[in-house]
C-alpha cells in the first residue's frame, strides 16, 4: 500500500461508498459524455476521410476502425470483470462486485461488435463469413462466457451470492484471453497475426495508426459511460432500503 | 490483511493457476487438430491425409498461376518456402488472391499428389499502408511504416 500516494488511496476509499459514488459520477458524467463525443469525431472523421486508403485491401480496410477496437475492449472489459469480481470475494467490496455484473452486458455487446464486423470484413477479404480457426472461434466462447455471467447472475436471487458465483465463473474464464490473444502466433489460422499489439513496431502506416488509437480510446470512453450508468441503476436496485436512496427519492418527489 | 482475506486471495490464484495448467495440457493434446490448415511440406512429407479433405495453407509463388484451358480451372503451385505443392481449383477466386499472397485451400490430393480443392479463401497479412508506400518500399527496399 505505501507505494500508492495517499490522495489515491483516499479517492477509491470514498468511491467504495455508494453514496459518495453516486454523486460523484453525477458530476463526472457530462465531462465523461463530452470527451467521447470528441474523440468518435476526431476518430471517425481520421480514420473514414483522412485515413489513405489500403494498397491491398483499398477503402474495404476501413471497417478496422470498429473491429480492431472492439476487440481489444472484448479482451479489456473482461480483464476489468474478473478482477473486480476477484476484489469483491476477497474483500468483499459491493462496488466491486457491481463493477463487475454490469460490465458483462457491455463486454457482451463488444465482442458480438467484434464477430459481427470480422464477418461483414472476411466476406470479400477471405473469402468466407466465417471459419473454425483459432482466433474466432476463441472469441466466440468469450461471446459464450460474457453470456454464461449475464445468465448465472440472472438465475440466482440473493444478488450478492450470485456476484460471487459470477465472480469465480469469470476467473475460470480467464484462461481463454491469452488464448484468445495468441491464438494467430500459436496455431496457424486464417486470421492474420498482430498488427498493433506486438513487441515489434506497428505494421501500419502511421497515417492509419492515429485514428485507430483514438477510437480505441473512444470506445474506452463509452465503456466508462455505459459502466456508471449501469453501475447507478444496480447501486439504486441493490440500495432501494438504505437511507440515501430514500432521500433521493423524496429530493426527486 | 486479515488472514480470512488472505487465505481466499491464495484460494482464487490457486484456482486460476489450476485453470490454466488444465487448459494448457488439453491445447497441447489437441494441438493438431487446433491447426486450421497443413503447411505444403506436411503434405510432401506424408504427414497430410492421404484420401480425406483437409485444409492447405501457403503462398501462391509468383509466375506459377496458369489457367491450362479455357475454362474456369486454375493451376498453381503452392509453397511454405521450403517444399511446393501443386494446387488445381475450378471456381471464382477471392478478390485477395495474387501471386505471392498467402492462402488457404480446402479439398484434397489425387494420386498424382495434385491439391484438388473445393474451396480457396484468401489469407492476408497484417500489414496496412497507402500504395504510395508500398510503391516506394518496393523500389528502394528499405522499410518506411511507421516512420
Amino acid at each position: 500500500m505505501f507505494l500508492i500516494p495517499n490522495a489515491v488511496v483516499r479517492f477509491f476509499h470514498r468511491m467504495a461508498s455508494p453514496p459518495h459514488f453516486y454523486a460523484f459520477t453525477d458530476k463526472v458524467m457530462p465531462w465523461l459524455i463530452i470527451v467521447f463525443v470528441l474523440l468518435t469525431g476526431f476518430g471517425l472523421y481520421g480514420g473514414l476521410y483522412l485515413a489513405p486508403s489500403d494498397y491491398q485491401q483499398g477503402d474495404s480496410y476501413r471497417i478496422i476502425y470498429i473491429h480492431v477496437p472492439s476487440a481489444w475492449m472484448s479482451l479489456f472489459i473482461y480483464m476489468v470483470m474478473a478482477i473486480s469480481g476477484a476484489i469483491g470475494l476477497v474483500w468483499r467490496i459491493k462496488l466491486a462486485e457491481i463493477v463487475a455484473i454490469s460490465s458483462a452486458p457491455i463486454g457482451a455487446s463488444f465482442t458480438f461488435i467484434a464477430l459481427f464486423t470480422g464477418s461483414l470484413w472476411g466476406k470479400p477479404m477471405w473469402g468466407t463469413w466465417w471459419v473454425w480457426d483459432a482466433r474466432l472461434t476463441s472469441e466466440l466462447i468469450l461471446l459464450f462466457l460474457y453470456l454464461g455471467v449475464i445468465g448465472l447472475y440472472g438465475a440466482i436471487d440473493d444478488k450478492r451470492v450470485a456476484s460471487k458465483a459470477v465472480a469465480i465463473l469469470a476467473l475460470v474464464g480467464v484462461v481463454n484471453i491469452p488464448i484468445i490473444h495468441y491464438s494467430v502466433e500459436w496455431w496457424n489460422t486464417l486470421h492474420q497475426g498482430p498488427t498493433v499489439t506486438k513487441m515489434d513496431k506497428p505494421s501500419i502506416h502511421v497515417s492509419m495508426l492515429i485514428p485507430l488509437l483514438l477510437m480505441a480510446l473512444s470506445f474506452k470512453f463509452y465503456y466508462l459511460i455505459a459502466l456508471i450508468q449501469r453501475m447507478r441503476i444496480e447501486l439504486l436496485q441493490r440500495e432501494r432500503n438504505a437511507q440515501w436512496v430514500k432521500a433521493k427519492v423524496s429530493e426527486l418527489r | 490483511m486479515k488472514p480470512a482475506r488472505k487465505q481466499r486471495l491464495i484460494l482464487i490464484a490457486l484456482m486460476v493457476i489450476g485453470a490454466s495448467i488444465a487448459t494448457a495440457f488439453a491445447l497441447k493434446s489437441f494441438n493438431d487438430n487446433l491447426m486450421y490448415f497443413f503447411s505444403t511440406t506436411d503434405v510432401v512429407e506424408g504427414k497430410a491425409p492421404k484420401s480425406a479433405l483437409f485444409r492447405l495453407g501457403g503462398m501462391v509463388i509468383k509466375g506459377s498461376v496458369e489457367r491450362p484451358d479455357d475454362g474456369m480451372m486454375v493451376r498453381f503451385k503452392l509453397t511454405d518456402f521450403s517444399k511446393e505443392v501443386t494446387v488445381e481449383y475450378t471456381g471464382i477466386l477471392p478478390d485477395l488472391f495474387r501471386e505471392g499472397q498467402g492462402i488457404v485451400a480446402h479439398g484434397k490430393l489425387n494420386e498424382q499428389g495434385v491439391f484438388i480443392a473445393e474451396e480457396v479463401l484468401a489469407k492476408h497479412d497484417e500489414n496496412y499502408m497507402p500504395p504510395e508506400v508500398k510503391a516506394s518500399l518496393k523500389n528502394q527496399t528499405e522499410p518506411v511504416i511507421a516512420k
